[in-house]
């Protein structure tokens, strides 16, 4: 029986529904290939008036919007400190540097931004129009190792330099490196060998690790480095289970560890997943359980404030490992802390460091090489010895791009004095520990592209 | 044995999430005709609704401490709570059971939000086409999205569970089977509250005379119109309560899984899989469905199914979709004739 004039088609319904979902789902992907726009000086971009414009691609909307915020509060810092206003920040504590706060190279530093989305190709189509049609000169950003890749990847095509933001893959500088690419920030690898000798040191040699993993490079990284480290310590792995990106509800994956024999749960997640998958854990009574004559322990290789604020109560005495954190004592620190503090009324995440870092730090080596060229750019980076950033003497590797420096091992804060204090440094690793060779995760780093566009 | 009554017990709890959202659903369905894309939004705004409350509760008297200093240099803030500062204990007690009450500020909130979103918008388009309806629907969740977005930003805003009910339930003492089978308390609190809301709906339209004529006007909405009965009046009213069993479903989920904007997306595309499932229009059939897709999603999860089925877990819900539907095109328990051309 027909019932209304508002009578519904199941099949309509359902037809209407996938064509709308679909054309939802397909996001924007504006790419005109072989369309970046020419300009003069023999390089991509290089800047004729009296600014030098660069590109801030960070997650302005989706998941890591409030990450992509705090990065954007870095980078507008950065090009502040870099234009002469305000306190000057780490330029005060970075050595060597030439940077003086009157631009680079005598020219302001100007902005432009894009939103990734943290979606590869809405970050792929905003860097494209950055450089075609805003003609930034460089461009630096991303939460995510997937869009970080990919957006490394575009530069490598495009003849401009690209200063990856926050990204922990080993893929970034391991497989998938590309000469016009650099990353400040630490990897897998990294976490892997400094939380390794605490997590011997906190849980002993015989443990049964239980893995949840985030279904994407980072994640399959994350797993391979943490499952390399524990075995060698020992450990045994019980089983390692992939989850989807974004599963929300990780019950059904948390379930089969309550009778697997494991005693430790490892969590290969970041962002939102970490958040549920750490508060389900808990829920489920993990934390006070007792296996094989142990407490079972959850441990979170790589740790955000940000993040540990979502997760609220259930992060408290879980383990870790950061980049950075706003409470180390270092002049460096200590100035970017200040400086951050005072502009925004709370202190940087990792992410903001990392950023501000890496902003930094391409200026000081466009001032090195006296020329915005990629070339000049890479040559002045490869190698360079630094200190004064807050993460203690520093080196960029020529043969991947990867900056070595002390890991920080860190712990959800039992009792926290204020709503910023929810991480404690349990471990400074130094350096050395967590150096290894380039040639282990292969990749090509090929040849640094600088033609002209 | 203890992992599969682990799996039934998860199935359960899902299910009870999966039913109620599609329950509400599939009453604006029913009732107005219209696809509502909104409808996880409303999830959303019930979740929100509850930390807005958390929120209230939790309101600090901010005093600057006149020695310390924070690292950026500005005074350091003393914060304490006014509700405690107040009530003492009983405002302690309040705040601790800010999930559960704040059902009762949700729902006269959700009944507003339903009935303004009805005569104010979904109205309008009762005679367009189904793509507008759902266009304008799915243009207003991306809407009450932002606003949430803006407000309370981007990260999962974590909501406790009362200190009674956050710990695990020892189910497995209970049933006879050792210690080791523990579940939630506040996931079994949750899977019980979806049983009284189902069954309240149910009870509501079943025994009522309210709900007498809104079945009839589902059945025959000309008929019973020719009767003199404003029936549009009390379709109105029925879009209000989806949207109520959308928000309490959304405000007692908060504990189970911290709440930001986009925790209504999560849900819509599979609520409507639980509709269509289930039969369109139909009550029982959005219940059941609900329960058996969470069922399904559950069990596929298990390690030794996805060793033989890689990635079941992931296509469960849609493969048993499309089988039932190929099998029984009108879904579970869709009757003839109903919502059909």
């Amino acid at each position: 029986m027909s019932n209304s004039k508002n009578e519904i088609s199941r099949r309509k319904v359902i037809k209407t529904s996938a064509a709308a979902m679909a054309a939802i789902g397909a996001g924007p992907v504006f790419f005109s290939r072989g369309a970046i726009a020419g300009s003069h000086g023999g390089y991509c971009n290089a800047p004729t008036g009296k600014t030098v414009t660069l590109g801030f691609n960070v997650p302005q909307t989706g998941a890591y919007a409030d990450e992509g915020a705090d990065e954007l509060r870095a980078y507008k810092l950065a090009v502040k400190h870099l234009n002469g206003e305000g306190d000057g920040g780490m330029l005060n504590t970075f050595k060597p540097s030439v940077l003086k706060g009157n631009g680079v190279l005598g020219k302001k530093v100007a902005f432009v931004t894009g939103d990734t989305q943290t979606k590869s190709d809405a970050a792929r189509a905003s860097a494209k129009r950055m450089i075609e049609k805003d003609k930034a000169v460089m461009i630096t950003g991303g939460s995510s190792s997937g869009v970080a890749i990919a957006v490394q990847s575009l530069c490598q095509e495009a003849g401009v330099i690209f200063m990856a933001g926050l990204t922990h893959s080993n893929d970034t500088t391991g497989k998938d490196k590309r000469a016009n690419g650099f990353r400040h920030f630490f990897n897998t690898y990294m976490s892997g060998a400094a939380l390794g000798p605490v997590l011997e040191k906190e849980y002993g040699k015989e443990r049964r690790a239980y893995h949840l993993t985030a279904d994407y490079t980072w994640g399959w990284s994350q797993e391979k480095s943490m499952k390399d480290f524990t075995e060698a310590l020992g450990w045994q792995t019980a089983k390692t289970v992939l989850t989807p990106v974004g599963a929300g509800d990780f019950s059904q994956y948390i379930t089969p560890v309550l009778n697997s024999g494991a005693d430790v749960l490892i969590l290969n997640h970041y962002g939102k997943d970490m958040v549920n998958s750490l508060s389900q854990a808990v829920q489920f009574g993990l934390r006070d359980k007792q296996v094989n004559g142990k407490n079972f322990e959850i441990v979170v290789p790589l740790f955000s404030r940000l993040m540990a604020q979502g997760a609220g109560e259930a992060i408290k005495g879980i383990l870790g490992s950061t980049n950075w954190n706003w409470q180390l004592k270092d002049p460096a620190s200590a100035a970017f802390v200040k400086s951050f503090g005072a502009e925004y009324g709370a202190p940087p995440s990792m992410a903001a460091h990392t950023c501000y870092v890496q902003t930094l730090l391409y200026a000081n080596a466009a001032e090195m090489a006296g020329t915005f060229s990629p070339e000049g750019i890479a040559k002045s980076l490869e190698g360079f010895k630094f200190d004064g950033m807050g993460n203690g003497p520093t080196e960029y590797r020529a043969e991947d791009h990867q900056c070595f420096k002390d890991v920080l091992v860190v712990r959800g804060n039992q009792n926290p004095t204020s709503q910023f204090d929810l991480l404690e440094v349990v471990e400074v690793t130094p350096r050395a520990q967590v150096e290894y060779d380039a040639a282990i995760f292969g990749g090509n780093l090929g040849s640094v592209n600088a033609k002209a566009c | 044995m203890d992992a599969i009554l682990l799996q039934i017990l998860n199935g359960l709890d899902k299910g009870g999430a999966y039913a109620l959202i599609a329950l509400g659903l599939t009453l604006a369905f029913g009732t107005l005709g219209v696809v509502n894309f909104a409808h996880g939004a409303l999830f959303m705004l019930g979740a929100f609704c509850a930390v807005t409350f958390n929120k209230l509760l939790s309101l600090e008297q901010v005093i600057l401490d006149p020695i310390k200093k924070t690292a950026w240099g500005t005074p350091l803030e003393i914060r304490s709570p006014y509700i405690e500062a107040w009530l003492g204990d009983f405002g302690a007690l309040l705040v601790d059971y800010s999930v559960p009450v704040s059902i009762l500020v949700t729902i006269p909130i959700m009944l507003l939000v339903g009935v303004i979103m009805e005569r104010g918008l979904i109205r309008h388009f009762y005679n367009r086409p189904h793509a507008d309806q759902i266009l304008v629907t799915f243009g207003l969740a991306i809407v009450l999205q932002e606003i949430i977005k803006h407000y309370f930003g981007a990260n999962p805003i974590p909501q406790t569970a009362p200190s009674i009910v956050s710990g695990s339930a020892n189910v497995g003492l209970w049933l006879g089977l050792g210690e080791n089978l523990v579940y939630p308390w506040w996931r079994l609190v949750y899977f019980a509250f979806s049983a009284v809301v189902i069954f309240g709906v149910f009870a509501f339209l079943k025994f009522t005379t309210f709900g007498m004529v809104v079945r009839a006007g589902m059945f025959d909405r000309q008929t019973v119109g020719l009767l003199g009965i404003n029936i549009q009046k009390k379709f109105t009213i029925v879009f209000g309560l989806a949207a109520v069993v959308a928000g309490v479903a959304g405000a007692m989920y908060t504990p189970i899984l911290p709440p930001d904007y986009h925790i209504g997306m999560d849900f819509l595309v599979l609520s409507f899989v639980v509709v269509v499932v289930g039969g369109m229009g139909s009550l029982g059939g959005a219940v059941t469905a609900g329960f058996l897709l969470g069922m399904l999603q559950s069990f596929s999860s298990m390690n030794e199914i996805k060793s033989i089925f890689p990635g079941i877990d992931q296509i469960i819900i849609y493969l048993v979709a499309v089988v039932i539907l190929l099998t029984m095109p009108r879904g579970l328990m869709g009757r003839k004739g109903v919502m059909e051309d």
